[in-house]
This record gives C-alpha cells, structure tokens and sequence, in this order.
C-alpha cells in the first residue's frame, strides 16, 4: 500500500496553551536581546517581549520558532524539552561540581619588593615569622586533598614564595606522596617575580613540573614605578626572569600578569604593546582590587571603573588591531565572558560564578594556619577585617570549614539568582555573585548593584562584548573563536582580483 | 556498477546465500561457496558439496542453481550474493574490494520523510532479512573496515538488532560501524541503555535532524513527535556514551533555517562528533515531492558557507556531502568529501575534462535526470 504525503498544516503548532519558561531581557542599541537560563540569547524586535507577554507572537511565525527553539517559551503541541534545557543548564554549572579544585599556599608573607598595590607583603628579612611551618603546610596538604575533586590544583604564593625555596621544596615533596597515596591528580604553579629566580631553583621548578606565574605591568617606565624595588630593576628583573624561566621550566610553561594603576591608565596601547614584544598571547586587562594596601593607598593607585573601561576598551580594540594584523593575543577576561556568552560551557574564572567560587572553588591557607574563602579574604584580614576567615588547619576539617558562621553568611548572598539588582538582569547567567568584593567595597556582602563597582564593569564589558556579537563582522568573530578554542587564527580571506 | 542481476532458478527453495568462487576447490573448502560458472568458462567437473551453482550459461544439475544469467561479468572471486529461488535475482551484497560496504536490515520505517531515497514498505522482511545478515555476516572476509547498517530503520528490528551487532561485536571486532537512523526509538531511555550494554566498541548512529522546531521537521519527515523523540533519543545517546553523527539533507525546506538549525545544533548537541550537510538524491521520493524540495545548490552556497564556518570555527567536525566542486565556492571545497558509493557513482561529460575531478565527489547516477544547472569544466 502506498503511503500519501501530509501537508505542512498538517505539523505546524496551533498551540491551546502557549507557556514562558524563565528567561530575562534588556534593550539593547535599539533591539530587545533576550536570554534563557542557559546563557543562550536571541536579538529580537523591540516590544518582542511585551508582544509574548500578551500572546500575540504567532504561532506560525519565523521569530515563534526562534522562541521555541531557544527555550524560551514552549506549548502544548510538542514535547518542552525540558532535559535538554537542564543538560544545558548543567553543562553551564559544572563548575560546582566535584569540589574546589584551586589551593593557593601562602608559603611566606615576605617579599623584596614594595609595591603600591600590594596588600599583604612583609620587607623583612627575619626567616621564620612571616613563613609557613612544616606542620601547617602538612595540615593544609591534608585538607587539600580532603576536597571531593579529583584533580587539584596547588598554587604557591606570597610574599614572594622563591624567598622561601626550602619551604616549596618540602611542600611540593609532601603534596606529590601524598596525592599519589590518595590517588588524586596534582597540578603545581607558583606566582612569583622572578627577581630572586637562580638557574637552580629553575631547573627544580623543571623537575617538578611546576608552572610559573608572573607579574608584567607594562613597559619598563611604568613596571618599574607600579612595582618598586632595592635598585629599581623589577622591570629588568622581570623580563631576565621570564626569558630564563622559558628556557629553563618550558616556553610555554610561563605567564604574565598585569595589575591596572592610576599610572597605567593612559598606557594601555604600550602595556600591550611590551606583552607582545615579549611574545605573550594572553593579556589579561585587571583592575586593581579593591583590597588590602590597595586602598590605603588609593590616592596613588586607585581610580574609577568607569575610567577603568575607558581603559579596557581602549586596550580590546588595540588588541583586536594586532590579532588582525596576525599576531595571536587574547584578552582573557574578555574570553572568558565569550566564553560563558557564546559557548554551551561555564568557565572556572573564580570572581564570575553563581553560587559565587570562593570556598566552592579556591581555598587560601595562610602561612600562620589560617583558612580564607579567597586570596581577596586574606587580603581583608590583613586589615583586621576577619569576616572570611573560614578557620584555621590546626583546628578545622572541611566540614567545620564550609559549616562555619563566615562561610554560611557568605554562601548566603553568593547566588546571583536571587540579588536584589541581578535577579532580573539579563546578563545574570554571564556574571557572578561576589560577596567579599561588595563587603569589602560596600560594607555589604548582598551589597547595592546600582553604586557596585562589580556591576559597572560587568554590565559595561558584556554589553561591550555583545556590540560586537550582533555587527557580527566575520574577521572580529573569527579572532574571538580562536581564543575561544585555542585555535589558531582563521586564515586572511582573499581578495577577489 | 551492477549489484543485481536474474537468471532462471531451479532447486533453491527460499533464498541461498553464498561466496562465489570460479575455481574447483577441494571438496572440504566448498561449505561456504557458490560456485561459479563464467561466461565462456570450463565446466567444473562435478559440483557436490557446493552451496549451489551460478552459470552464465545453461548449466544442468540436479543440484541449486541459477543459469542463463543476464549478466555475469561484475562477479568476482570473493563476493558474497544472495540467490532468490521465487524470482531468480541474484544480488551481491558483500564485494570485498570495495570501499563502501553496508548491511540493509529492513525496508520498514516509522517516519516517511518527502526527500526518502529508500522508500520504506509496509510488510514484515524483519525475520527474513536478519536470517539473510545472520549469513551474510559471516561470510564477510576479508573484514571490512567500516560497515554500514541501513534501512528502512534498523531500530525496528527489536532485539534482532541487538543480535546483529552483537554478531559483528564477535566476528568483525575491528570494523567500525556506522548506524543510519532516525534516531526516535532512542528517546525510550531502557532502549538505549539496552543498546549500549551491547558494548560495540566502535559505532556511531548517523541521525538526521531537518529543523530547530518541531513543526518544520515533523513536516519533512512526515511524523507528528519526531523531532521531540529524535532531540531526546541524541541526548539519551550520549548519556549512554552511544557516539552520533547529524546528518542533514538540503534542500529548500531546510536552507531557510540552517543557520538556525546549526546554532541549534551547537547549544543543545554540541556532543555529537560530527554534522554531515547533504545535497538532495533525486531517486525514491525526492522525484514526487521536488516542487517542494529543489533548490538549486548554486543558490544557496552562501547559506551553505554560513552554516558550515560557523560550526568549524567552534571546533565541531563538518563535512558537506553529494555536491560537486564547481558548483561550490573555493572556501568550501576543504569540507566536501567523495560520499558517494563506487556503485552510485556518476561523472557527467563536462566532467570528463575537468582539471578537479580527481578531488570531487561527483554526482549519484540518478542524478542525470535532476542536477544543479551550474555544473561546469574546472
């Protein structure tokens, strides 16, 4: 029997009951952009909302597709998917699954240099005051190794950690024995200037297949005034530092940082400009943070964001500039919110998560014991202020580390979901929830989204971004997508003769 | 290439299936052969022992044969035919020496799509055919590297599946097998963990998915629920680490949406390891419903480029299959592959001088009588 063929009336939704599954919205350069619980987004005509609210999008009609499609609403002519959207949504927290995964080892406070910004070092050569004891360190590998994650990462840090080299030496000793004994992957990266860096302590970060992490503020005028030094050679230091440290450790075994002054802000084109001279891909525009030494100083070194984003947009189109020219450098707080934007998948970018990173995702075990939620928590408590201090690895497990009153009334406002200011933002999948940023800036870990400093660059970044995402000029996208996948960039098209 | 032919059948009952030979093998070889009897050739002695006698010729015996065939110039030592004692066709279903090798399970489907180029029929071959690739499968040898299982759709065979597999699991564990289906039946999560407890170690089911919305899919494929069970059975799939392959056939209902439908693809499949975009066969149903279907590719090269940049620059795997060079644009040529089956292959005159013919996939033979109106000498 021959089968017969049906009409597309026959298939097309005539919906009883069309419904809205969550999703927020915003006005956007004259078009309404909508996004679901998933981050996904669709550009949409202005008053696309209202017409949906009042059922007056047909059913039949290109953009009731769109809408379907992008699970922003559904009906009862078809299955809602619901799994997938919760794949999706998953897929976008995995983040929080498996426990922290970051554990940043103060290893001592002390440190050559004196920079302005810096929240906590300590100019003393005294050894054994500011340092880490073997005991605490034995603790904090412990309780390191306590977190579910099956893979941890372990990060020395400072002061400047080279300083105390015997104390890396017997942390990373007892964190290789004891993570084999628990069967548990072990990544090792130390943050350091590089200053005090000998060939021998180069060959042994080599060995060990350590990472290293360094800080680069620009050229050498402006390095050299944000990061001051006996001899005023951080710059020269620096730079040795990093080439040695390439040949030695791996070419690609080193990174730079940079940290934003007052001073930097009319030289974001040559801070770039000196990371590519040194061959870096990556540049990762920061503000300084708003913590510890920083605001105590804030006349020398502090700013407004919004001359921040001058900044930053000054410096993402001088960037954009050399990717096109062939040259493969990402700005990496940009990827990363390209990232979440663009792609099925989270980040584990610790200051853009909801529920909030801190605790869930990174742990700071200070060289006396202490436990923070952050490196910005031990930060505070440098200036007396102990609201993130989680407890201490001579007395605490992690039990009564995520049970303790400091880490309950930070989780307590660390969802975005459910901030006054955010609940209805149509970026909230995008950004975070970031406690001890606004208890630190505000006096209010749920803190006041209109006068936060958090906000304003997101709000100012993401819309920055998706300027971008909507002109859709292929080249732009293009350099975006290799940050994105790592990929290098996409060839040059050709030139009709 | 021919892969059919009949001749005049006496004393094979049913069906019989065998590897052919034109030599006189030692009687204790013969269990598994056909012998056969080419034009022009000697005449075997005796054939005892044989599963049964294909001859171009006249071939008396009182044993099963078919004779006088049509044709017989396309069998070779090694193939594995089926011989039809109702009619006397005599199809070869296994030809070692090729690249494309598949394995037709059924004719039955539970969709109906308008561009079909295997139209499925309403009667039950299920018991016939899975006895037919029971034998067929273990004749095949040398191995083949990949293997297609097709139909009709194969998850209608129920358990019989599960058996087929399980098969080639044990006596073809190095070819990798390729499924085509539509993917419905595995939205039924105990189907699907039943298929993967099967535990082939290398196979990936090819589902095509025509839209982003359930109306213009279900249309296309002629089944009210079948993108909610085709989007649900993808992600049961990959629950159960079963691998999938997206195909989607172009044409002028499905290039409208294809950027759509690739974003869509992208957010909610981004685990499928691979998304095939294919020109339209005219052949089966695509001849009855081509006012509605034909596009001409030339046209549609700039929806074809957006799709396929958008899903390469994020990293997935995409290849644009049944199109012809010169009638894509350059950018493309890098995702085109050579798709079509030896037997379906075709090159037309304008082909002949052409200086890319070498790299280009070419047409299907059916398209002689429907193909772009851009085809040209490179």
């Amino acid at each position: 029997m021959a089968r017969s063929f049906y009409p597309l009336e026959k298939f097309a939704p005539h919906p009883q009951h069309v419904s809205l599954l969550p999703f927020q919205f915003t006005r956007l350069n004259g078009e309404e952009l909508l996004v679901n619980e998933a981050g996904e987004f669709l550009f949409a005509p202005d008053g696309t909302v209202r017409a949906l609210a009042e059922g007056r999008v047909g059913a039949t009609s290109e953009l009731y597709k769109d809408l379907k499609a992008k699970h922003i609403l559904y009906d009862d002519t078809s299955s809602p998917l619901l799994d997938v959207l919760a794949t999706k949504i998953r897929t976008k927290c995995d983040h929080i699954n498996g426990g922290t995964k970051l554990h940043i080892f103060v290893v001592t406070l002390r440190c050559e240099h004196s920079c302005h910004y810096c929240q906590v070092s300590r100019q003393t050569a005294t050894k054994g005051e500011f340092d880490m004891s073997h005991e605490t360190a034995d603790r904090a590998i412990s309780l390191m190794f306590d977190s579910p994650s099956p893979h941890v990462t372990l990060e020395l840090q400072g002061g400047e950690p080279l300083l105390a080299f015997d104390m890396i030496q017997y942390i990373i000793a007892r964190a290789k024995e004891q993570a084999a004994i628990r069967d548990k992957g072990l990544s090792i990266v130390v943050t350091t200037n590089l200053a005090c860096a000998t060939d021998e302590m180069l060959g042994y970060l080599r060995d060990e297949q350590v990472k290293v992490s360094t800080s680069l503020d620009g050229p050498a005028f402006l390095h050299n005034t944000n990061r001051p030094r006996p001899g005023n050679d951080s710059y020269e230091r620096a730079i040795d530092g990093i080439e040695r440290a390439r040949a030695i450790v791996g070419y690609n075994n080193v990174a730079a940082l940079m940290t934003t002054t007052s001073a930097s802000l009319d030289h974001v084109e040559a801070i770039i400009d000196e990371y590519v001279r040194r061959d870096f891909h990556a540049i990762f525009l920061r503000p300084i943070s708003p913590y510890g030494f920083a605001i105590k100083t804030k006349g020398r070194t502090g700013y407004e964001m919004e001359r921040f984003l001058e900044f930053y947009k000054q410096g993402l189109a001088h960037i954009l500039n050399i990717n096109r020219s062939g040259y493969r450098l990402a700005e990496v707080y940009s990827q990363i919110l390209l990232q979440k934007i663009l792609t099925p998948n989270g980040t584990g970018y610790v200051d853009l998560q909801s529920p909030a990173g801190e605790a869930w995702n990174v742990l700071v075990y200070n060289y006396n014991g202490d436990v923070f939620a952050s490196d910005e928590s031990r930060m505070l408590a440098e200036m007396q202020d102990w609201t993130f201090r989680l407890g201490n690895v001579h007395k605490d497990s992690r039990r009564s580390l995520f049970t303790s009153e400091a880490a309950l009334s930070m989780f307590e406002a660390s969802c975005n979901q459910s901030l006054a200011g955010c609940s209805d933002c149509a970026f909230q999948s995008y950004c975070g929830a970031d406690p001890i940023y606004h208890h630190a800036t505000q006096g209010d870990m749920y803190g006041h989204r209109p006068t936060s400093g958090f906000c304003t660059r997101n709000m100012a970044v993401i819309k920055h971004l998706f300027s971008f995402i909507r002109e859709d000029d292929p080249e732009t996208m293009g350099i975006f997508w290799s940050w994105l996948t790592n990929s290098p960039l996409p060839a040059k098209r050709a030139v009709c003769a | 290439m021919r892969l059919t032919t009949s001749g005049s059948a006496r004393n094979i009952g049913d069906a019989i299936i065998g590897r052919l030979t034109t030599q006189d093998l030692p009687r204790d070889l013969r269990r598994d052969h056909v012998r056969l009897v080419p034009k022009g050739g000697p005449l075997p002695g005796e054939v005892a022992g044989y599963r049964a006698v294909l001859s171009h010729n006249d071939f008396p015996t009182d044993a099963p044969v078919i004779d006088r065939l049509r044709e017989s110039d396309h069998f070779r030592d090694g193939d594995v035919v089926v011989l039809e004692g109702a009619n006397g066709f005599v199809r070869s279903l296994y030809r070692p020496y090729e690249q494309h090798h598949s394995l037709f399970v059924t004719e039955r489907c539970s969709s109906n799509c308008l561009m079909c180029s295997q139209p499925p029929k309403d009667k039950d071959d299920v018991e016939m055919l899975t006895r037919r690739n029971q034998e067929l499968i273990r004749l095949m040898s040398p191995a083949p590297e990949y293997l297609t299982i097709t139909g009709g759709e194969p998850t209608l065979l129920g358990d019989h599946l599960f058996g087929l597999i399980e098969q080639l699991r044990t006596s073809l564990p190095d070819t990798e097998l390729h499924m085509l289906t539509n993917g419905r039946t595995f939205a039924w999560p105990d189907y699907t963990r039943q298929f993967a407890a099967v535990g082939h170690p290398n196979i990936c089911l090819g589902i095509p998915l025509y839209s982003d919305n359930a109306g213009d899919h279900d249309y296309i494929v002629q089944a009210v629920g079948a993108f909610d069970q085709t989007v649900a059975g993808l992600h049961q799939a990959a629950r159960n680490g079963i691998r999938t392959e997206i195909r989607v056939v172009l044409h002028a209902l499905t290039i409208p949406r294809l950027t759509r439908l690739v974003e869509y693809i992208y957010r909610n499949l981004s685990f499928v390891e691979h998304v095939a975009l294919m020109g339209l066969e005219y052949i089966g149903y695509t001849p009855r419903n081509i006012d509605a279907l034909w596009l001409d590719p030339f046209d549609y090269q700039q929806e074809l480029e957006k799709a396929v940049e958008y899903l390469a620059m994020r990293n997935m795997t995409v290849s644009i299959y049944n199109h012809q060079l010169c009638v894509m644009k350059p950018s493309l040529w890098p995702f085109a592959r050579k798709s079509i089956s030896d037997w379906k292959n075709l090159y037309l005159p304008e082909c002949e001088r052409c200086s890319a013919l070498e790299d280009c996939g070419g047409l299907f033979k059916w398209a002689v009588k429907k193909h772009s109106a851009h085809i040209h000498t490179l």
